[in-house]
């Protein structure tokens, strides 16, 4: 029996349609995957569903009656709810007055703590009502979004890219909870891009390109090379990874550790590490446990004691950002928009932010815009970055070209070592492997490259030694070739506060 | 409806548009409200915008608009880094005065002699108020986080007790009968600023325009200017970008506050002569109009600094011969910023009028 | 000099009336505050109430019906704030600075035939019972009507912020538009009603200036009273119960060098006049703590 009915959605931005005739069905209580590389379409249509857009053209319909709600309030009210990709909570509020922002006209705060407690109880979701969201783990804020939607009661619950937050075990404990919900009927409208998730979870899968339906398929009876390429559209490139011995240490963390930088910060604690010449290392965990702030006392944003951090025998913990890119540490944050690049300014300003110093883009503190110039193109060039050119915004690019230029302007300054964190974050699938090719020849090159990921894969895929990092603390890096996804579960510090859902109800 | 749609890289063309229709603006409901007033919308404008540059008088208020446009501008030249920057000094009307107390207590001390050195050393310490009062602000947002905004502009009402204090007491001129206010500074010539009374030339315009000069070359082509803009749009980029945002707090004060203490130096050496209790006229506050309107950039506060006097001194203009009330000119020059800030928006926005969307 | 001529009771007493014009002008600026909003025009929006409401209350003889126009005086000058920042998109802190520049012009304009007039007598309440308490009676039951609506205002703020829905979007709105707006809640709408009741506040407190305090209308008569206000938000840490000991820190320093003054202490008029603003950058140094809303004067434009 049919839940949800989508018959020829279309939405089109100026010169972008995001939606081009899009229509399937999702039945009551199944787990359908929604698949698509960045850029798909994906939001917009679940945005289209949840009443944040309006469609140009093309009828929902939902129970046999048409659905066309103008605002969330009225998709709530019709019984779909949805838990975002990117939270949308409050960190100054309680879980308790996040959870009654959510709902429709709710009871008073002390009743609705009771049904939060009562529901979490139920689902295996431990949450303290009166805990400040701010202070919570990555995993516990993603409970309280889903918490807020299951009391509801929703026919439809929208999960976007649940799991790119969580450590394995947490995953397997949200797919559990997902079937139970299923099992009672509610229907899960499941996003992902990651194809094996998929597979585990979803009985059946509608692939996006480019604003297109261009299939489905059972992902149960798909393999994951062949849902991939279904929605790439082309065979998929596999990094390569030449075999070079390693070189000296050129990087190394002593007992690393600093305060937390701000209130919602992580503390870093006794962190030691280091890395050789020609090595990549790859730190995984789940976001919010000390990435940012060890990136910052890498790249010499947070400064730390003197001996904390060392290039070669060199002390550089106290150094400023430009000390250490002029003794040959380049760095890029997670974050594009406003942290590794200026938003606002051009790709030639956004060049001469990091690469003045060993680019040797000014002389006597004048700026040599014709150098800068040049060295952004040599970027953009290089990189394969698709711009207008280099005088165009960053917040002109896409995520991806963005993310391609961030990256492009660390490596084209040929340091010998690099620090990124979330490399290939929202970045369509060949761009990725463009990058990752791109860390591993730098590597070759003989420079130590540290990356910091969420994903699993990659890091498995281009690290040779893998660390995780969790509250701050940083496990024993082991080699890469050979860990399971139990021991990587394990490093990164398992589901210790989390118990496995209640299949009893 | 109507929608606004982020452009992806800010209109060039806009920029430059923007200010001139903000005045086109300004000009057609300032007409209102002076037609509201009982007065002839149309002479009432030529009488502000036109007199004072075309009118048979011209000759004369010529030079007043470089003295009014003077200080307006060398204070907007210092305060438009700040704002870039993200540091909001709102109390240059403080600096302007303190400036002026210390440029003076030295003049006045040293009277009657006379040498050369007497006016330069007058600047330096007039720089030096300024910035010492803006250092305040600095300090405290640098060392405990303090709104710089709140705290430049307490200081303002505690430099204008200041101010009376020194007119009514420690500067008052002793040869002055018991009035109020200190000797003449103008009138002692190693202590003037002005150049040439009659063309309106004191040291105060030349300054300004080697700021302008200064500004342009630094913000366009040093690594400071380029600091400065970046720590103004995103402060995380900056300070990955190795700019050291306490630094830059404590370099954007002190610069606008040592350019405003120098206005407060020039004009109580020249135009205003004498420390009194009311010789600050609000350019400190002036000047921060001047600023956006010249949208931050040297070249447009010189022109927004010239427009400004103008309003001015068409303003006395009316005043004495048509009877509009003064604060009708006050009025105007807010009504001038709002509007400004209000077309600005087409600058990085697009509007589209859709039927669905 | 002559210190016995101050009366404590009395002093104590004019502590709450000094209090009040900041007091009304700071609970308004909280709640557009707490909505994540910026108004940095208190000053231009308190002299413009100090206007209006003195106008109103001259042409008709009633002090209520002048509170009554400073409010609206004061909300209409802040939906022009309001739909500069909210629909067009301008910056907040540059934007309140125009509110104050324009209000100031304004205010001096529509005031014009207005000086030296004597704004009609807004009696004290004697409350019965209470106000025959000694000491604490004259101390704080014998004021006219204005005092206790600031008080109360201050209560209904408290209890409408963590005790209503409406407070908690409102909250919600100034924490995180993006996430305000994603469930649903329509941010400038939001924004805007807080918009204008900071600004009616605020002109609630011009006119306490200009009928209660003064009586009279002077321009510039504000002297920063509005800036204060300002302050007062940051050091009560957005925090409505705070937002009282704050003001009345800053009315009681006023008062006291009022008094002074008046006691011909051998300080310098002009170094008493200045203490309540340095009281203010002592106060904002060593006392400021609290969260400001992590939204606060962030533009939000809802984007696709």
């Amino acid at each position: 029996m049919t839940l949800l009915s989508l018959q020829g959605l279309t939405k089109a931005y100026p010169g972008v349609v995001a939606n081009d005739d899009v229509s399937f069905d999702i039945k009551k209580g199944e787990i359908h995957a929604l698949l698509g590389e960045n850029g798909a379409g994906k939001s917009t249509l679940v945005k289209t569903i949840y009443g944040l857009v309006n469609p140009d053209a093309g009828v929902m319909w939902l129970e046999n009656n048409i659905f066309a709600p103008a605002e969330p309030r009225a998709a709530r009210a019709a019984g779909v709810a949805m838990v975002f990709q990117h939270f949308s909570l409050f960190d100054a509020l309680n879980v308790a007055e996040n959870i009654a922002l959510g709902m429709e006209s709710p009871p008073p705060l002390r009743e609705v703590a009771e049904r939060v407690r009562a529901v979490s109880d139920q689902y295996g979701l431990p949450l303290d009502p009166d805990r400040t969201v701010g202070d919570l783990s990555a995993g516990e804020r993603q409970r309280v979004e889903i918490i807020r939607c299951l009391l509801q009661d929703p026919k439809l619950l929208i999960m976007d890219e649940p799991t790119s937050v969580l450590t394995p075990q947490e995953v397997d404990i949200l797919f559990q909870t997902l079937r139970k919900l299923s099992a009672e009927g509610t229907s899960i409208l499941y996003i992902s891009h990651k194809l094996e998730e998929i597979r585990a979870l979803c009985e059946r899968a509608t692939v996006l390109r480019m604003g297109k339906v261009v299939g489905g398929c059972d992902p149960r009876e798909t393999s994951a090379r062949d849902m991939a390429e279904l929605m790439v559209g082309s065979a998929l490139q596999v990094p390569e990874k030449p075999e070079k011995p390693f070189g000296d240490v050129a990087l190394t963390l002593a007992k690393l550790s600093a305060p937390a930088p701000h209130q919602f910060g992580t503390a870093l604690r006794d962190i030691s590490l280091s890395v050789r010449r020609g090595e990549i290392l790859g730190i995984g965990g789940v976001a919010g446990n000390g990435q940012d702030e060890l990136v910052a006392s890498l790249s010499g944003e947070m400064k730390v004691a003197r001996e904390m951090v060392q290039m070669g025998s060199e002390p550089v913990g106290h150094l400023p950002p430009n000390a250490r890119r002029a003794r040959g540490l380049c760095a890029a944050p997670e974050e594009r928009n406003g942290h590794a690049a200026a938003p606002d300014m051009t790709l030639i300003e956004n060049a001469l932010l990091t690469g003045n110093t060993r680019k040797k883009l000014s002389l006597r503190g004048f700026v040599k815009w014709d150098s800068a110039r040049d060295f952004a193109d040599e970027v953009i060039t290089q990189f394969d970055v698709r711009t207008p050119g280099a005088t165009s915004t960053a917040r002109s690019l896409s995520g991806g070209n963005l993310q391609k230029f961030v990256i492009g302007r660390e490596i084209m300054q040929n340091p010998d070592i690099l620090v990124i964190n979330q490399p290939t974050w929202g970045v369509d699938a060949a761009a990725a492997a463009a990058i990752r090719q791109a860390i591993l020849d730098l590597a070759a090159g003989g420079a130590a490259v540290i990356v910091i990921s969420q994903d699993l894969d990659e890091l498995m895929e281009i690290s040779d030694r893998f660390a995780a990092l969790n509250e701050g603390r940083l496990s024993d890096p082991r080699p890469a070739r050979g860990l399971t996804i139990e021991e990587i579960g394990l490093m990164l510090g398992g589901a210790h506060d989390l118990e496995v859902a209640h299949v009893d109800a | 409806m109507i929608i606004l749609e982020k452009r992806a890289n800010p209109s060039q063309v806009w920029a430059f548009a923007t200010p001139v229709l903000a005045v086109v603006l300004t000009m057609i409901v300032g007409g209102i409200l002076f037609a509201a007033l009982g007065k002839n919308p149309f002479v009432t404008i030529r009488t502000i915008f036109l007199d004072p540059l075309f009118s048979e008088f011209a000759w004369f208020y010529r030079p007043q608009l470089m003295i009014k446009g003077a200080p307006l501008v060398l204070i907007a030249i210092g305060l438009s880094f700040g704002f870039r920057a993200g540091v909001w000094n709102i109390g240059a009307e403080g600096q302007y005065i303190m400036g002026a107390i210390f440029g003076a207590a030295v003049g006045l001390a040293l009277y009657p002699m006379e040498l050369r050195l007497i006016f330069p050393a007058m600047v330096i310490t007039g720089a030096f108020g300024g910035f010492l009062w803006a250092m305040i602000p600095g300090l405290l947002r640098v060392k405990f986080g303090t709104n710089e905004i709140l705290v430049s502009l307490m200081l303002v009402y505690v430099a204008e007790q200041l101010l009376a204090s020194m007119a009514l007491g420690a500067m008052r001129n002793p040869d002055g009968m018991g009035f109020p206010g200190s000797r003449n500074l103008a009138q002692y010539a190693s202590a003037t600023s002005w150049i040439n009374e009659s063309a309106g030339m004191h040291w105060g315009v030349v300054t300004a325009f080697i700021a302008v000069i200064f500004a342009y070359v630094t913000l366009a082509r040093h690594m400071f200017g380029f600091q400065v803009r970046l720590a103004g749009q995103s402060p995380r980029a900056a300070a990955f970008a190795g700019v050291n945002p306490q630094r830059l707090v404590l370099i954007c004060l002190g610069v606008s506050g040592a350019l405003a203490g120098m206005a407060g130096l020039f004009e109580v050496a020249g135009p205003a002569g004498q420390i009194s209790i009311d010789f600050n006229v609000g350019y400190g506050f002036t000047a921060i109009i001047v600023a956006f309107l010249g949208r931050l950039h040297p070249v447009g506060i010189l022109l927004a600094g010239g427009l400004m006097a103008l309003t001015y001194i068409g303003g006395e203009i009316a005043q004495s011969n048509l009877g509009l009330p003064g604060a009708a000119i006050q009025l105007l020059q807010g009504m001038l910023l709002f509007f400004l800030l209000a077309v600005d928006v087409l600058t990085n926005y697009r509007i589209r009028i859709g039927g669905t969307a | 000099m002559d210190l016995s001529s101050i009366n404590p009771i009395l002093l104590l007493a004019s502590l709450m009336v000094a209090a009040t014009p900041i007091l009304l002008a700071a609970i308004g600026e909280l709640v557009v505050e707490r909505a994540g909003v910026l108004n940095l025009g208190v000053e231009g929006m308190m002299i413009t109430g100090a206007v209006c409401g003195f106008v109103v209350a001259v042409g008709t003889g009633s002090p209520w019906l002048g509170f009554g126009g400073a409010a609206i005086g004061g909300a209409l000058l802040a939906l022009l704030f309001g739909i500069l920042t909210q629909y067009l998109l301008s910056n907040q802190v540059a934007t309140g600075l125009a509110l104050t520049l324009f209000g100031l012009g304004l205010s001096a304009l529509i005031g014009q035939g207005y000086i030296g007039i004597k704004a009609p007598s807004f009696p004290d309440w004697h409350i019965p019972l209470l106000g025959d308490i000694p000491v604490i009676g004259p101390i704080v039951f014998q004021h006219d009507p204005m005092v206790y609506v600031g008080l109360i205002l201050v209560a209904a703020i408290w209890w409408f912020l963590n005790k209503t829905q409406g407070g908690l979007v409102l909250r919600a709105v100034g924490e995180n538009h993006d996430a305000a707006h994603a469930l649903g809640y329509k941010v400038i709408r939001v924004r805007l009603l807080a918009i204008m009741f900071g600004g009616a506040c605020a002109g609630l407190g011009g006119a306490y200036l200009s009928l209660v305090r003064v009586p009279q209308w002077t321009e510039g008569m504000t002297a920063g009273a509005g800036w204060i206000a300002l302050a007062i938000v940051v050091f009560a840490g957005w925090k409505p119960w705070r937002l009282l000991l704050g003001a009345y820190l800053f009315g009681g320093v006023t008062v006291l060098q009022l008094n002074l003054q008046a006691a011909g202490l051998a300080i310098p008029v002009e170094y008493l006049s200045m203490s309540p603003y340095i009281a203010t950058i002592v106060v904002l140094v060593i006392m400021s703590s609290g969260r400001a809303p992590g939204s606060l004067s962030r533009i939000f434009h809802a984007s696709r």
